[in-house]
Protein backbone atom coordinates (compact mmCIF):
# COMPACT_ATOMS: atom_id res chain seq x y z
CA UNK A 1 0.00 0.00 0.00
CA UNK A 2 0.91 3.39 -1.00
CA UNK A 3 2.11 6.28 1.11
CA UNK A 4 -1.20 7.31 3.43
CA UNK A 5 -4.73 6.17 1.65
CA UNK A 6 -6.75 8.85 0.35
CA UNK A 7 -10.13 10.07 1.75
CA UNK A 8 -12.32 8.85 -0.61
CA UNK A 9 -10.21 5.06 0.14
CA UNK A 10 -10.89 5.89 3.41
CA UNK A 11 -14.65 6.20 3.10
CA UNK A 12 -14.71 2.94 0.52
CA UNK A 13 -13.35 0.81 3.46
CA UNK A 14 -15.15 2.37 6.80
CA UNK A 15 -18.13 -0.01 7.16
CA UNK A 16 -15.15 -2.80 7.10
CA UNK A 17 -13.66 -0.60 9.34
CA UNK A 18 -16.05 -0.03 12.18
CA UNK A 19 -17.32 -4.06 11.62
CA UNK A 20 -13.89 -5.05 12.27
CA UNK A 21 -13.33 -6.91 8.93
CA UNK A 22 -9.86 -5.15 7.54
CA UNK A 23 -6.96 -7.18 7.22
CA UNK A 24 -4.08 -5.49 9.48
CA UNK A 25 -2.31 -3.89 6.91
CA UNK A 26 -5.16 -1.85 5.75
CA UNK A 27 -6.57 -0.78 9.02
CA UNK A 28 -3.07 0.02 10.24
CA UNK A 29 -2.83 2.45 7.19
CA UNK A 30 -6.57 2.97 8.15
CA UNK A 31 -5.42 4.33 11.36
CA UNK A 32 -2.78 6.37 10.09
CA UNK A 33 -4.77 8.65 7.93
CA UNK A 34 -7.23 9.07 10.72
CA UNK A 35 -3.99 10.61 12.84
CA UNK A 36 -3.80 13.13 10.54
CA UNK A 37 -7.30 13.77 8.45
CA UNK A 38 -9.75 15.25 10.98
CA UNK A 39 -12.81 15.85 8.18
CA UNK A 40 -12.32 11.65 8.11
CA UNK A 41 -12.25 11.36 12.27
CA UNK A 42 -15.72 13.27 12.00
CA UNK A 43 -16.87 11.68 9.30
CA UNK A 44 -16.44 8.20 11.02
CA UNK A 45 -17.71 9.22 14.50
CA UNK A 46 -20.98 10.77 12.10
CA UNK A 47 -21.52 7.66 10.30
CA UNK A 48 -21.03 5.50 13.49
CA UNK A 49 -23.53 8.04 14.92
CA UNK A 50 -26.31 7.51 12.18
CA UNK A 51 -26.23 4.00 12.54
CA UNK A 52 -26.70 4.16 16.12
CA UNK A 53 -29.86 6.91 15.65
CA UNK A 54 -31.15 4.09 12.78
CA UNK A 55 -30.90 1.77 15.57
CA UNK A 56 -32.72 3.54 17.90
CA UNK A 57 -34.96 4.93 15.45
CA UNK A 58 -36.31 1.16 14.35
CA UNK A 59 -36.95 0.65 18.82
CA UNK A 60 -39.32 3.79 18.80
CA UNK A 61 -40.21 4.00 22.00
CA UNK A 62 -42.80 6.94 21.03
CA UNK A 63 -43.76 4.78 17.73
CA UNK A 64 -47.85 4.67 17.50
CA UNK A 65 -48.12 1.39 17.29
CA UNK A 66 -50.14 1.59 20.90
CA UNK A 67 -52.48 3.55 18.88
CA UNK A 68 -55.54 1.77 17.70
CA UNK A 69 -56.16 0.81 13.91
CA UNK A 70 -58.65 3.35 12.46
CA UNK A 71 -62.12 1.12 12.35
CA UNK A 72 -62.97 1.32 8.62
CA UNK A 73 -59.40 -0.57 8.41
CA UNK A 74 -60.35 -3.16 11.02
CA UNK A 75 -63.52 -3.89 9.67
CA UNK A 76 -61.59 -3.85 5.70
CA UNK A 77 -59.81 -6.46 7.21
CA UNK A 78 -62.27 -8.50 8.87
CA UNK A 79 -64.81 -8.06 5.59
CA UNK A 80 -61.79 -10.07 3.60
CA UNK A 81 -60.99 -12.91 6.26
CA UNK A 82 -64.40 -13.96 5.91
CA UNK A 83 -64.28 -13.94 2.20
CA UNK A 84 -61.42 -16.01 2.03
CA UNK A 85 -63.19 -18.32 4.79
CA UNK A 86 -66.83 -18.18 3.16
CA UNK B 1 -33.86 -12.44 14.57
CA UNK B 2 -32.30 -10.83 18.13
CA UNK B 3 -34.70 -7.06 17.95
CA UNK B 4 -37.87 -9.26 18.12
CA UNK B 5 -37.01 -11.78 20.03
CA UNK B 6 -35.72 -8.87 22.63
CA UNK B 7 -38.81 -7.83 22.16
CA UNK B 8 -41.03 -10.42 22.43
CA UNK B 9 -39.66 -10.79 25.97
CA UNK B 10 -40.24 -7.44 27.03
CA UNK B 11 -43.83 -7.90 28.70
CA UNK B 12 -43.45 -3.73 28.45
CA UNK B 13 -43.67 -4.35 24.48
CA UNK B 14 -47.48 -6.13 24.62
CA UNK B 15 -48.94 -9.01 25.56
CA UNK B 16 -46.81 -12.23 27.75
CA UNK B 17 -46.21 -15.20 26.51
CA UNK B 18 -49.34 -16.78 28.18
CA UNK B 19 -51.44 -14.63 26.40
CA UNK B 20 -49.84 -14.54 22.95
CA UNK B 21 -50.16 -18.34 23.69
CA UNK B 22 -53.88 -18.80 24.37
CA UNK B 23 -54.74 -16.32 21.58
CA UNK B 24 -52.83 -18.33 19.34
CA UNK B 25 -54.64 -21.54 20.13
CA UNK B 26 -57.97 -19.24 20.08
CA UNK B 27 -57.31 -18.86 16.62
CA UNK B 28 -56.14 -22.41 15.91
CA UNK B 29 -59.63 -23.17 16.79
CA UNK B 30 -60.93 -20.81 14.28
CA UNK B 31 -62.96 -19.33 17.73
CA UNK B 32 -65.63 -16.64 17.27
CA UNK B 33 -63.53 -13.23 17.50
CA UNK B 34 -59.94 -14.22 17.95
CA UNK B 35 -58.73 -12.91 14.67
CA UNK B 36 -60.59 -9.57 15.54
CA UNK B 37 -58.64 -9.70 18.49
CA UNK B 38 -55.59 -10.48 16.78
CA UNK B 39 -56.04 -7.56 14.10
CA UNK B 40 -56.72 -4.93 17.48
CA UNK B 41 -53.89 -6.44 19.23
CA UNK B 42 -51.21 -6.83 16.57
CA UNK B 43 -52.10 -4.73 14.26
CA UNK B 44 -50.84 -1.59 15.31
CA UNK B 45 -47.84 -2.58 15.93
CA UNK B 46 -47.44 -4.40 12.78
CA UNK B 47 -48.43 -1.45 10.79
CA UNK B 48 -45.44 0.51 12.36
CA UNK B 49 -43.26 -2.34 10.95
CA UNK B 50 -44.87 -2.05 7.72
CA UNK B 51 -44.86 1.74 7.67
CA UNK B 52 -40.93 1.37 7.66
CA UNK B 53 -40.75 -0.66 4.57
CA UNK B 54 -43.97 1.31 2.54
CA UNK B 55 -44.12 4.82 3.73
CA UNK B 56 -46.97 5.80 1.79
CA UNK B 57 -50.05 5.11 4.04
CA UNK B 58 -52.51 3.47 1.70
CA UNK B 59 -49.85 0.99 0.69
CA UNK B 60 -49.15 0.25 4.85
CA UNK B 61 -52.78 -0.58 5.08
CA UNK B 62 -52.85 -2.69 2.20
CA UNK B 63 -49.91 -4.78 2.96
CA UNK B 64 -51.19 -4.91 6.61
CA UNK B 65 -54.58 -6.57 5.08
CA UNK B 66 -52.08 -9.43 3.26
CA UNK B 67 -50.07 -10.01 6.38
CA UNK B 68 -53.46 -10.88 8.51
CA UNK B 69 -54.77 -12.34 5.83
CA UNK B 70 -51.84 -14.75 5.37
CA UNK B 71 -51.77 -15.26 8.94
CA UNK B 72 -55.68 -16.04 9.07
CA UNK B 73 -54.74 -18.58 6.32
CA UNK B 74 -51.25 -20.07 8.00
CA UNK B 75 -52.23 -19.89 11.53
CA UNK B 76 -52.72 -24.08 11.77
CA UNK B 77 -49.84 -24.85 10.14
CA UNK B 78 -47.75 -22.32 12.41
CA UNK B 79 -45.60 -25.09 14.86
CA UNK B 80 -45.30 -22.55 17.70
CA UNK B 81 -41.18 -22.42 17.29
CA UNK B 82 -41.10 -18.74 18.27
CA UNK B 83 -43.60 -16.41 19.78
CA UNK B 84 -46.72 -15.22 18.08
CA UNK B 85 -45.55 -12.16 17.97
CA UNK B 86 -42.29 -13.03 16.71
CA UNK B 87 -43.88 -14.54 13.68
CA UNK B 88 -46.30 -11.96 13.36
CA UNK B 89 -43.46 -9.43 12.63
CA UNK B 90 -41.88 -11.63 10.32
CA UNK B 91 -45.28 -11.89 8.03
CA UNK B 92 -46.03 -8.20 8.70
CA UNK B 93 -42.07 -7.80 6.72
CA UNK B 94 -42.74 -10.03 3.89
CA UNK B 95 -46.13 -9.02 3.16
CA UNK B 96 -44.30 -5.22 2.64
CA UNK B 97 -41.62 -6.44 0.87
CA UNK B 98 -43.83 -8.46 -1.30
CA UNK B 99 -45.90 -5.31 -2.56
CA UNK B 100 -42.88 -3.19 -2.64
CA UNK B 101 -41.72 -5.94 -5.47
CA UNK B 102 -44.94 -5.71 -7.31
CA UNK B 103 -44.72 -1.53 -7.22
CA UNK B 104 -40.84 -0.84 -8.03
CA UNK B 105 -40.35 2.54 -9.66
CA UNK B 106 -37.86 4.52 -11.27
CA UNK B 107 -36.08 6.09 -8.13
CA UNK B 108 -34.01 9.05 -8.04
CA UNK B 109 -29.98 8.09 -8.06
CA UNK B 110 -28.28 8.02 -4.80
CA UNK B 111 -25.03 10.12 -5.93
CA UNK B 112 -26.12 13.47 -4.77
CA UNK B 113 -26.40 12.42 -1.23
CA UNK B 114 -22.89 10.72 -1.74
CA UNK B 115 -19.79 12.49 -0.32
CA UNK B 116 -17.85 13.95 -3.49
CA UNK B 117 -14.09 14.10 -3.91
CA UNK B 118 -11.37 16.10 -5.09
CA UNK B 119 -9.05 14.90 -7.58
CA UNK B 120 -6.82 14.60 -5.05
CA UNK B 121 -9.06 11.66 -3.14
CA UNK B 122 -9.76 14.76 -0.47
CA UNK B 123 -12.80 15.09 0.60
CA UNK B 124 -14.76 18.43 -1.55
CA UNK B 125 -17.09 19.53 1.60
CA UNK B 126 -15.10 17.95 4.71
CA UNK B 127 -16.96 16.50 6.96
CA UNK B 128 -17.58 18.03 10.43
CA UNK B 129 -18.50 17.17 14.14
CA UNK B 130 -21.60 16.91 15.46
CA UNK B 131 -23.42 19.15 18.34
CA UNK B 132 -24.38 18.42 20.69
CA UNK B 133 -23.98 14.91 20.11
CA UNK B 134 -27.11 13.19 18.65
CA UNK B 135 -26.70 10.48 21.34
CA UNK B 136 -28.36 13.36 24.01
CA UNK B 137 -31.03 13.25 22.09
CA UNK B 138 -31.72 9.63 20.98
CA UNK B 139 -34.38 8.69 22.96
CA UNK B 140 -36.24 11.95 22.38
CA UNK B 141 -39.22 11.12 20.06
CA UNK B 142 -38.57 14.32 18.07
CA UNK B 143 -34.88 12.78 17.18
CA UNK B 144 -36.57 9.50 16.23
CA UNK B 145 -39.54 10.92 13.96
CA UNK B 146 -36.80 12.68 11.68
CA UNK B 147 -34.90 10.21 11.54
CA UNK B 148 -37.71 8.30 10.27
CA UNK B 149 -38.14 10.76 8.16
CA UNK B 150 -34.64 11.04 6.84
CA UNK B 151 -34.84 7.44 6.40
CA UNK B 152 -37.83 7.78 4.03
CA UNK B 153 -36.27 10.14 1.88
CA UNK B 154 -33.93 7.55 0.39
CA UNK B 155 -34.23 6.01 -2.54
CA UNK B 156 -35.97 2.42 -2.26
CA UNK B 157 -33.37 0.34 -3.00
CA UNK B 158 -31.34 1.55 -0.27
CA UNK B 159 -33.46 2.33 2.48
CA UNK B 160 -34.97 -1.15 2.07
CA UNK B 161 -31.38 -2.77 2.72
CA UNK B 162 -30.95 -0.10 5.41
CA UNK B 163 -34.19 -0.82 7.03
CA UNK B 164 -33.56 -4.76 7.42
CA UNK B 165 -30.22 -5.12 8.21
CA UNK B 166 -29.76 -2.20 10.62
CA UNK B 167 -33.96 -2.15 12.13
CA UNK B 168 -34.97 -5.60 11.20
CA UNK B 169 -31.63 -6.81 12.27
CA UNK B 170 -31.23 -9.52 8.92
CA UNK B 171 -28.13 -10.67 7.97
CA UNK B 172 -26.10 -10.14 4.82
CA UNK B 173 -26.97 -13.73 3.48
CA UNK B 174 -30.70 -13.63 4.18
CA UNK B 175 -31.33 -9.82 2.93
CA UNK B 176 -29.83 -10.51 -0.47
CA UNK B 177 -31.38 -14.09 -0.55
CA UNK B 178 -35.18 -12.16 -0.37
CA UNK B 179 -33.82 -9.35 -2.70
CA UNK B 180 -32.21 -11.69 -5.04
CA UNK B 181 -29.44 -10.45 -4.92
CA UNK B 182 -25.62 -10.69 -4.61
CA UNK B 183 -24.15 -10.50 -0.68
CA UNK B 184 -21.56 -7.76 -1.77
CA UNK B 185 -24.91 -5.62 -3.41
CA UNK B 186 -26.22 -5.73 -0.24
CA UNK B 187 -22.85 -4.61 1.66
CA UNK B 188 -22.51 -2.08 -1.24
CA UNK B 189 -26.13 -0.49 -0.45
CA UNK B 190 -26.10 -0.53 3.30
CA UNK B 191 -22.74 1.54 2.74
CA UNK B 192 -23.86 4.11 0.79
CA UNK B 193 -27.52 4.31 2.18
CA UNK B 194 -25.54 5.05 5.67
CA UNK B 195 -23.20 8.24 3.74
CA UNK B 196 -26.77 9.35 1.86
CA UNK B 197 -28.38 9.27 5.28
CA UNK B 198 -25.57 10.78 7.01
CA UNK B 199 -25.99 13.78 4.67
CA UNK B 200 -29.10 14.13 5.38
CA UNK B 201 -28.82 14.29 8.95
CA UNK B 202 -25.99 16.38 9.04
CA UNK B 203 -27.75 19.31 7.86
CA UNK B 204 -29.39 18.84 11.39
CA UNK B 205 -26.43 18.15 13.53
CA UNK B 206 -23.49 20.15 12.48
CA UNK B 207 -21.46 21.85 14.75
Amino acid sequence: MSDYLTCREMIDFLMDYVNGELDAATRHEFDRHLKVCPPCVDFLQNYRQTVDLVRASGREPDAPDREKLPEELVQAILRAQKRTHD
Amino acid sequence: MTRQDDRSTDPAAGETAAEEQALLERLRRGEEGAFEELVRSHGPRLLTVIRRILPQEEDARDALQDALLSVSRAVGGFAGESRLSTWLHRIAVNAALMRLRTQRRQEPPIASLLPRFQENGHMAEPAGRWEPPPEAALERSETHRFVRESISELPDSYRIVLTLRDIEEWDTRETAEFLGIEPNAVKVRLHRARQALRTILDKRFRA
